[in-house]
């Protein structure tokens, strides 16, 4: 299906001033690391390789010391995620209610797994463990917006909203 | 800041603030001193604001704006009041009428007929609110409420968490004076020692003992911090706090660092609480402008300031020695204890480390007395504790109640039991390091001691209520598949333990298990509880083993007679249309998620095996009873 092809790195010089603001500011800050890497994911929206040795380069500390922090935290992503990021609940309060069938309905509408993003790079599919919205059970975000007491049958619909 | 500047904020706000946690009629007299006729509050925690509630606000202010009243009304945006699956809520005081699931037309005559007129909407009240003659009664006397102790969550769903004069109003920042004014860190240590306060994060450890541990240590920087992970997926006690009285925290953290010697903290939330970071960045600074927090705090010499850092989705971080390493900007991975944070923590120095809801009792304990918080619960297991209701119950929501308090008790009254006429099989407390309480101790009280004796945990507060149609094999598999997902990989028994684990339960919901796969799970548990490194490993066959204990016969339905009793597990489970009872409607093959149905107009219908994924769509759509379940 989804050929796990590398892609290209397109960062922008206006990006690049930006994550050296960021790196400038927590140069000196004790373990400045994992701040640095969370905003330059904000810059980037993921944190290729290229931007991983700048961070490297500009904190004064090995690739693979960055590149093992990142890999460590789940939150960091060192693929492109698609237009419009999915993530369907996957914590306790969700589960019981049964929002793995919400999981599959969702893979089997794009044809693409959890993890992965469709090949026009119009959706990615990821899970999460509680946003906080246990009492709307079960769950699932398309970008900021937060869909609640969800069937699998109210996905399809609710996806092809975001079909633009 | 001096005591009588802040006694003078407090002075100008505290009739203001007290209109909405007293009886309806000295409120109703109350708030006729004061500058506002009517408060209307807006829960503005992630659980209403995800049902909408800043619509709601807008709206409201809107409407308030357009009927010319909005300098007599005062609207406040909240944190959590506690009942999330009624959201958006709206409470009006002095009346305390209390509107549930409010939508933006109902705003709108919440506005004209309440505000304006002073005729209550009684339609839009939560209906536990409402007697059949058509008095109404306030929130604290319902069911949900009634039972239920409120002291971390006190100011949650009462103050705007956004304006320190709310809580300054509430007697905070009092606490933090008393201790910088009059007591020893000695003394300090002792009171909250006295307190009987255990921590809050799960293991349940003396809290003043590890104040005076750390205050003891030699040392001359020393730090706090505030663990705000919140690990336990479907639990979310402590984002409650610090959306809605992120203050406390402060003030607590502030206090702690006084009694230990430290002058610098830290707080380290889940990167998945963007609300909870920016209240709480908010009221750091606002701490700092009014001199609450930096340097030379109330002019007594002491200097304290507090930076926030963001987890970034890993369970393990909320392990103490975990957390730390985090903080210090490397993977966050465990590492032996002895020694322990209180000794050699962050960057080496000695570290305080506390779980929100533990801190946000400090205050009170401060300005009440030990013997205050230790007249509330149990004789080992004092106060009162906060816990996330979820699962199948009809209250979702967030509860706090005294120590001894039983199960039923929160299941049946203050959670209104379970929806649809199901019945409850078991409740699960401390998320995927704990285990559940199966229906026949449904009367055991909440505390330390008596959960424990029944193989589960008080864990962090995270409380999911199951009804027969879960599959307790099923929910063991689900926590395993969590802490394959989170082990650090550090050490051996935890990486390969939790994962055979969760191979051997896949095998058994796969109806490929056998009788001495059992046993197997036995001994693999044995092995990770004795030689694990951290207890993330230690306490990961709690789920299975506590399920194994109760509800073997689901095991041995599994595995013997190939097939899950509550309808689950979907490699036992197969839909399939008859074609006699088919009238080729189509509606089931439209509402299909998987596209797994074909068939044309007229024709009995047939469901692709290989594409189903199980999801009852088609059942609960035929109207011919067409489609079986087996
Ligand atoms: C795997 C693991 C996860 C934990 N997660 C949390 C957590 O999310 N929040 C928390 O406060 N404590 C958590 N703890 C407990 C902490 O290690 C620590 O005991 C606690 O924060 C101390 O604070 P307390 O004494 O106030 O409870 C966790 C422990 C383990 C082993
Ligand atoms: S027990 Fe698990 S989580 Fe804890 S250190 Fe070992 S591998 Fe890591
Ligand atoms: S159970 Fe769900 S996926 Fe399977 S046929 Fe019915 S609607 Fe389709
Ligand atoms: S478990 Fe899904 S929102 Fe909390």
């Amino acid at each position: 299906m989804t050929e796990k092809t590398v892609v290209p790195f397109q960062g922008t010089p206006e990006q690049e001033a930006q994550l050296k603001e960021v790196i400038a500011k927590h140069h000196d800050q004790p373990g400045g690391l994992m701040p640095t890497l969370q905003e330059a994911q904000g810059i980037y929206g993921y944190l290729p390789i290229e931007v991983q040795r700048m961070i490297a380069d500009g904190l004064g500390m090995s690739l693979s010391e960055v590149y093992g922090v990142a890999t460590f935290y789940s939150q960091f992503s060192l693929t492109p995620k698609g237009k419009h990021k999915i993530s369907v609940c996957l914590g306790t309060a969700c589960y019981v209610k049964g929002s793995d069938k919400i999981l599959e309905a969702v893979e089997a509408k794009l044809g693409i797994k959890s993890g992965e993003c469709t090949a026009d790079g119009k959706f990615s599919i990821d899970s999460c463990r509680c946003v906080g919205a246990c009492g709307l059970a079960p769950v699932m975000l398309v970008d900021e917006d937060v869909y609640g007491k969800l069937t699998p049958e109210q996905v399809g619909k609710i996806l092809d909203k975001y079909d633009d | 800041m001096t005591i009588e500047q802040l006694n003078e904020i407090k002075a100008k706000r505290a009739d203001i603030v007290k209109v909405r946690t007293i009886i309806r009629e000295e409120g109703e007299k109350l708030a006729k001193e004061t500058a506002y006729r009517k408060q209307i509050l807006v829960c503005g925690g992630t659980g209403c604001t995800s049902s909408g509630s800043m619509k709601i606000l807008e709206a409201l202010n809107e409407e308030l704006k357009a009927t010319g009243i909005q300098d007599e009304i005062l609207v406040v945006r909240t944190g959590c009041f506690g009942l999330c699956s009624l959201g958006p809520i709206v409470i009006v005081y002095p009346e305390g009428a209390f509107y549930a699931q409010a939508t933006v037309e109902g705003i709108k005559r919440i506005v004209d007929e309440h505000l304006v007129k002073g005729e209550i909407c009684k339609d839009l009240l939560y209906k536990e609110t409402v007697h059949e003659d058509g008095s109404i009664i306030s929130l604290y006397e319902t069911n949900f409420y009634k039972k239920q102790k409120r002291i971390a969550l006190r100011n949650c769903g009462v103050i705007d968490p956004e304006n320190i004069e709310e809580y300054i109003a509430t007697e905070g920042y009092q606490a933090l004076y008393k201790v910088l004014d009059s007591m020893t860190p000695d003394q300090v240590a002792q009171e909250v020692l006295d307190s009987g306060l255990r921590g809050r994060g799960g293991a349940g450890f003396p809290t003043g003992r590890k104040w005076m541990f750390t205050k003891d240590a030699p040392g001359d920087v020393k730090y706090v911090a505030c663990n705000a992970d919140e690990g336990d997926p479907g639990a979310f006690m402590d984002r409650s706090i610090l959306e809605g009285d992120p203050h406390a925290i402060i003030e607590a953290m502030t206090i702690a660092a006084y009694t230990v010697g430290a002058n610098q903290g830290y707080v380290y939330v889940r990167a998945e609480y963007p609300v909870a970071v920016h209240r709480l960045s908010i009221a750091l600074q606002q701490a700092r402008d009014y001199g609450l927090l930096g340097k030379n705090i109330f002019g007594k010499g002491f200097d304290f300031d507090i930076e926030i850092r963001l987890g970034a989705g890993a369970f393990v971080c909320g392990e103490e020695t975990a957390l730390l390493t985090s903080i210090e900007g490397n993977r966050g991975e465990p590492r032996p204890r002895p020694p322990f944070p209180a000794v050699k923590g962050l960057f080496g120095k000695p570290t305080l480390l506390n779980n929100v809801e533990t801190y946000s009792n400090i205050a009170q304990i401060i300005r009440n007395g030990a013997a205050w918080y230790a007249s509330m619960g149990t004789e080992k297991s004092k106060g009162t504790k906060v816990f996330a209701l979820g699962g199948k119950i009809t209250n979702v929501g967030l509860v706090e109640i005294p120590m001894g308090t039983t199960l039923r008790e929160i299941v049946e009254e203050i959670g209104g039991g379970i929806p649809n006429g199901k019945k409850f099989k078991a409740a699960q407390t401390g998320g995927p390091s704990g285990g559940c309480i199966p229906a026949q101790y449904i009367d055991t009280p909440i505390d330390y001691e008596s959960l424990s004796a029944l193989g589960s945990m008080m864990g962090s507060g995270g409380l999911i209520v199951m009804d027969e149609d879960n599959c307790m094999v099923d929910v063991s598999k689900f926590y395993l598949n969590f802490t394959v997902d989170e082990s650090c990989g550090k050490c051996t028994p935890c990486r390969i333990g939790t994962r055979k684990l969760y191979q051997l339960l896949e095998k058994i919901t796969d109806g490929k298990g056998e009788m001495k796969d059992l046993d197997t799970i036995d001994e693999l548990a044995n092995h990770m509880k004795s030689s694990s490194l951290c207890a993330l490993g230690q306490s990961a066959p709690n789920p299975v083993l506590s399920t194994l204990q109760y509800f073997k016969d689901e095991y041995i339905a599994h595995i013997e007679g190939k097939c899950c009793p509550s309808g689950v597990c979907k490699n036992l489970l197969q839909y399939n249309i008859i074609a006699d009872k088919c009238k080729g409607c189509t509606l089931c093959a439209r509402n299909c998620p998987a596209k797994a149905i074909t068939g044309t107009v007229k024709q009995p219908h047939v469901i692709d095996q290989s594409k189903c994924i199980k999801c009852g769509v088609c059942i609960s759509n035929c109207k011919f009873g067409a489609i079986i379940k087996k």
